[in-house]
């Protein structure tokens, strides 16, 4: 069975990684090159559209729409989660299954449809759009992810350490606040990174959902006909796929670090 | 008591949003699908909206030709994420998780823009293009350049082949390798035991993929907008988003995206039938 020589299939799995990060790298690429079209061959360095970037306020504004958005609704997220996570992972109740069934729903559901129900639901009661309707359905699109990993950090807890401390006199919530919880801190983080690029990439449902502000995503794909702020709008995009990807490595070393210790 | 008080304020909050946000919006989408009028809710009901969508041949056919190119998109890129899930379950040594973060961190990333930037891969002009003029061929005689339906199912495939792996990954993870071993020591080569052994367990997983990949599709409206152009075609998608957004016709928008739920609801009773007989067969 031991084979000394790079089995083939290593060899697929780092093609397969070239051809996932070689559009992000045109990206790139083009955000530094000197010419108004997203043509080869390219036509020398500049950062001129990375200056331009920072000159445009409109831009800048959905930047700060989208940050707050993406800080508050994943912190939301993350809170929620970390609720039906315990009460799933450390309580025996009936209608367990249908509560998980009801929480991964939006990710079953197709975004476009969770959007429309949502924008007549509001529209019906005369709620207008804004970026408060945003975030309750960024929240609600995060939930299924936070669910998912920090449940999954707590099933590996032993129950040996939850008993330990509630036989030693500590009521629940302290349990919780002063035991599960710091143990699960890589855990939660990671959820709340996860959800901070969910909220702060959506599009599908945000799409339907926007009122007069932007978010960053909402305001690139209306840039997306104007051809003349092609480039600058593909600088943005680079700059906030190199900081998705960043972001998304921390929080998969956040878990690994968790399942480690 | 205190035990259920505990379980009541722990999963109060969070039920309360997901009816607010789905199961209500979802419920009032019934409702809408029966007006006769999108915005005026005096203006009575009526199933004027079901029968266009059951007697106007466009709608159905627009589905099954969605379903096509979701049955494309899902099974090739089913067929490109297997070897990968493959390595990173047995060849992947002591830096699995590592790479498997390097895998699936692109696609976390946004998906409008990991399609936008196939705009520049394809575009004439694009990396593609380029490659191709580079050889001597013309490149615009190619069929799969921006554009067309190709560009399409290229970007989408693109698009899920991380999330495609990931399922297939966990359960060629969780295969019990003493199988591969007595397979190897009762005379099987590689190859038959990969298809006596490995790939029947894991077609569970295969399923999950597929699914996976298919439903999204179904939803999806930007990558023929933004890659498809008028040659490319359209999906069940964008019918829904055109009538929010231009015509304006929300009955009809409900009963479209009704007509999808219960697409996806089929399907998926239809996975937990398959994965019972599977899971039976090989449960032994």
């Amino acid at each position: 069975m031991t084979t000394q020589r790079i089995p083939k299939t290593s060899v697929y799995f780092w093609l397969m990684i070239f051809f996932q990060y070689l559009p992000i790298a045109m990206l790139v690429i083009f955000s530094f090159n000197d010419g108004a079209t997203l043509t080869f061959p390219l036509q020398g360095f500049t950062l001129m559209w990375y200056a331009e970037m920072l000159n445009s306020a409109q831009l800048l504004e959905s930047v700060r729409n989208s940050l707050t958005l993406a800080i508050v609704s994943s912190l939301l997220a993350t809170l929620l989660g970390t609720m039906i996570a315990v009460a799933v992972t450390r309580f025996q109740f009936r209608g367990k299954q249908a509560l998980l069934a009801l929480t991964t729903l939006p990710l079953i559901i197709p975004y476009i449809v969770i959007g429309v129900a949502l924008l007549m639901l509001l529209r019906a009661f005369d709620i207008s759009l804004s970026l408060w309707t945003v975030l309750l359905a960024h929240v609600v699109v995060s939930l299924p992810v936070t669910t998912l990993v920090v449940s999954t950090r707590l099933l590996g807890f032993p129950d040996s350490v939850v008993n330990a401390a509630l036989d030693l006199g500590a009521n629940f919530w302290t349990m919780l606040w002063r035991i599960l919880l710091p143990m699960s801190a890589p855990a939660l983080v990671a959820a709340y990174l996860i959800a901070f690029t969910i909220s702060f990439n959506e599009f599908f449902v945000t799409n339907f959902l926007i009122g007069s502000d932007p978010t960053l995503p909402v305001y690139i794909f209306s840039q997306l006909r104007n051809t003349a702020r092609l480039p600058v709008t593909i600088t943005v995009t680079a700059v906030i796929m190199v900081a998705s990807v960043v972001v998304l490595l921390v929080a998969a070393s956040l878990t690994q670090y968790g399942r480690k210790s | 008591m205190t035990h259920r008080l505990r379980l009541g304020i722990l999963i109060a909050p969070p039920l309360l949003l997901l009816l607010v946000a789905i199961v209500i919006p979802l419920a009032g989408m019934i409702l809408f699908s029966v007006r006769a009028d999108s915005f005026d809710p005096n203006e009575g009901y009526s199933l004027a909206s079901y029968q266009e969508f059951f007697t106007d041949p466009r709608y159905l056919r627009l589905m099954g030709q969605t379903g096509w190119t979701a049955f494309i998109v899902a099974a090739v890129a089913v067929l490109l994420a297997y070897p990968v899930a493959y390595f990173l379950a047995f060849h992947s040594g002591r830096w699995k998780l590592t790479l498997i973060a390097l895998m699936i961190v692109p696609a976390w990333t946004s998906y409008l823009l990991r399609i936008l930037s196939w705009k520049v891969m394809l575009g004439s002009g694009g990396l593609l293009s380029s490659l191709v003029n580079g050889i001597g061929i013309d490149a615009s005689s190619l069929p799969l350049l921006l554009y067309s339906p190709q560009a399409v199912v290229i970007t989408l495939v693109y698009v899920w082949i991380p999330f495609a792996g990931l399922p297939i990954f966990v359960t060629l993870d969780r295969l019990d390798k003493r199988l591969l071993e007595a397979a190897n020591d009762l005379g099987a080569s590689p190859l038959r035991a990969f298809w006596r052994v490995t790939l029947p367990i894991s077609l569970p997983g295969v399923l999950v993929s597929f699914i996976y990949v298919f439903i999204p599709t179904f939803g999806d409206w930007v990558t023929p907008l933004l890659v498809g152009g008028a040659q490319g075609g359209i999906l069940y998608g964008n019918i829904i988003q055109s009538q929010y957004t231009r015509a304006l016709n929300w009955p009809f928008g409900s009963v479209l995206s009704i007509a999808l739920l219960v697409l996806i609801l089929v399907l998926l009773l239809l996975y937990g039938r398959i994965t019972r007989v599977l899971t039976g067969e090989n449960g032994s």
